[in-house]
């Protein structure tokens, strides 16, 4: 196991390199020059040049790749051209609202996909099976900023019990919790559903059933558990898109995640705080791939290596 | 020039499933059709899809009114005879915008699937197909690509291109090349060492005549069936943009773009709001259903 964790940390480098330079290269193809946006529209062009210089975009690109990736491993992200901070820092003091939100819908998720996921498993070609999937074909359809207008309408105006936007207090993160989950968990209650259905026929769950064992007992036991990669891996996914939903939900529910700060640094034209904030949520990313990998290690001690064949 | 007949009679004598079997396109295509057809739902998604193509290129002759012509004395309208889905905050009639928008969506996902086929099919096949070094390269730089999650990666890029509808079709069509990659390659590794590969081999094809004859005509079910289904995330995708302010832009018709103005009014005119997320749900679910459809009657067991 111990090799094993290490390899897959030596494997991640390369990948880290490739991120910092696609985000490195993301602000390169910004049109224009960033000095010349800085010094503003009077400035004569000697002020540019020192801006230039203390920006360092006057030298050569690669040497200007070594500095941003020395910068990186010194936790600095870059500073905002907003606001002058730490772009770190900045991404630090809204990420807790970010991760209270991704656990919460990492929960609906979970309760709302595996429970139906079951159910429709349990009876294929019922109507309960129908149902489920048909619900859970809406919610793969349904775009998560409509979802979201649609319960701020029902349940902050109509049946006014929950706020419609914020994000201090506990109550406000339901509905965007809900929102997010109820995406996701549609795509998990299919895998589930397959991923039961493969085994449900298999032998020993057969020998379970002739034995007399009670039913939610071999789905627990038997079923469910050898379901566990693939739903570990729809998991794993669907974290990395909760955080990329983040945008447009803590849009639609006025919360100060960090999907919403990407987008107002997007529309004041701050592209270090762009730039550092997708490197942010990239590493995070990468870690989580990590974590799942390590999971399915756990749980099949048969896997070993790479997940990447299917 | 008799090795391609003696490839495909060599191919067609080897006994296995349809997805072994070498391009024979005739008997392939009946046989996805009589299986489209005995699904209900992939026919209900077929039905649904032809519906908004039709839609989007009537979309001049059946609107009743102009999608962009303001009318001052009817804004926020509910829905009524004269406007089956009401007006907006500028008396725009929001059925004909209705209309005229399933021209982008249409557009916006099926152009940026072909870009991510023509990208994707590309990369995938020559990583597939040559291996070694430069299939290492290829599959390392996907990777890199799918490190960020895949709405984040369209967002960085329509922000440094910035919005409209071209950069918009472009950041989708990127958004989907890794996925692609991935298909493709595995699905031309599953048939690059097949019999009727070697055959034509031995008879002295070219690479380009085995990847164009062969490989690719056989490798082309997962790729069909997931470009269906990217066709879908590629029009929500494309939505959520344009609803952040990054896609089309004002007046636009576009759904999501409509959907996002609407946010002013929900309390007074919910309507501006709802019509064009069930617009957005419906040809998405349309795709959906066409692909997981194409999927059960190309191959069930297919992992797209």
């Amino acid at each position: 196991m111990f090799n094993y964790v290490l390899k897959r940390l030596l494997q991640m480098i390369p990948t880290l390199i490739g991120v910092s330079l696609l985000s490195f290269i993301i602000l390169q193809l910004v049109p224009g020059d960033p000095a010349e946006l800085i010094a503003g529209l009077d400035a004569s062009p000697e002020e540019v040049q020192i801006i230039r210089e203390r920006l360092g975009t006057d030298r050569p690109l690669y040497e200007q790749y070594i500095d941003y990736n020395w910068q990186l491993l010194q936790g600095d992200f870059g500073t905002s051209l907003r606001s002058d901070n730490p772009v770190l820092q900045e991404i630090l003091e809204r990420f807790p609202s970010t991760v209270n939100l991704t656990i919460l819908a990492t929960l609906v998720t979970v309760v709302i996909g595996l429970f139906s996921g079951i159910i429709a498993a349990t009876k294929p070609g019922s109507v309960r099976d129908h149902t489920a999937m048909a619900f859970s074909l809406f919610g793969i359809s349904m775009p998560v900023f409509w979802l979201g207008i649609i319960l701020i309408l029902v349940f902050a105006y109509y049946i006014p019990i929950l706020p419609s936007g914020g994000s201090s207090e506990l109550k406000h993160f339901v509905l965007p919790a809900l929102v997010l989950g109820i995406s996701s968990a549609a795509v998990l209650s299919r895998l589930t559903r397959s991923s039961i259905l493969e085994v449900i026929n298999q032998d020993y769950i057969r020998t379970a059933k002739a034995k007399g064992v009670r039913q939610w007992l071999i789905i627990y036991k038997h079923a469910l558990k050898n379901a566990f990669v693939p739903i570990i891996t729809v998991i794993g996914m669907e974290i990395g898109n909760l955080l990329g939903g983040a945008v447009l939900t803590e849009t639609v529910f006025s919360m100060n995640g960090l999907g919403r700060y990407i987008i107002q640094s997007i529309q004041f034209r701050d592209y270090s705080a762009v730039q550092g904030s997708i490197l942010f949520v990239a590493l995070l990313f990468v870690i989580v791939n990590l974590l799942v990998d390590l999971c399915y290690a756990a749980v099949d001690p048969r896997i070993r290596y790479d997940r990447k064949e299917a | 020039m008799s090795e391609p007949k003696a490839a495909s009679l060599l191919a067609q004598s080897i006994p296995s499933t349809y997805a072994d079997v070498p391009a024979k396109r005739g008997a392939l295509y009946k046989q996805v059709l009589k299986r489209l057809k005995n699904n209900k739902r992939s026919l209900l998604g077929l039905w649904m899809v032809s519906l908004f193509i039709f839609i989007a290129i009537l979309a001049p002759w059946i609107s009743p009114y102009d999608p962009l012509e303001q009318n001052m004395d009817k804004l926020l309208q509910a829905p009524s005879l004269s406007h089956p889905f009401g007006t907006d905050e500028y008396g725009r009639d929001i059925l004909s915008r209705i209309f005229y928008g399933s021209r982008i969506s249409l557009m916006v996902g099926i152009v940026g699937v072909v870009i991510s086929v023509v990208f994707g099919v590309a990369f995938g096949t020559i990583a597939g197909y040559f291996g070694g070094k430069i299939e290492s390269v290829i599959m390392r730089v996907t990777d890199i690509f799918m490190a960020f999650p895949g709405f984040l990666l369209a967002l960085a890029i329509v922000s440094v291109l910035g919005p409209g509808m071209v950069n918009l079709m472009i950041a989708i069509g990127i958004f989907s090349v890794p996925s692609f990659i991935w298909i493709t390659r595995s699905a031309v590794l599953s048939v690059k060492n097949k019999e009727y590969i070697e055959a034509s081999r031995s008879m002295g094809a070219k690479h380009r005549r085995i990847i164009f004859k062969h490989i690719i005509p056989n490798s082309i079910a997962p790729i069909i069936v997931l470009s269906a289904l990217r066709v879908a995330t590629a029009i929500l995708s494309a939505s959520g943009l344009s609803f952040l302010g990054m896609g089309a832009q004002p007046p636009s018709p576009e759904w999501g773009a409509m959907l996002s103005a609407g946010r002013e009014f929900l309390r007074t005119a919910p309507h501006l709001s709802i019509v064009p997320g069930i617009a957005i749900m419906l040809v998405v679910l349309g795709f959906n259903l066409l692909g997981d459809g194409l999927r059960d009657a190309l191959d069930p067991k297919m992992k797209v």
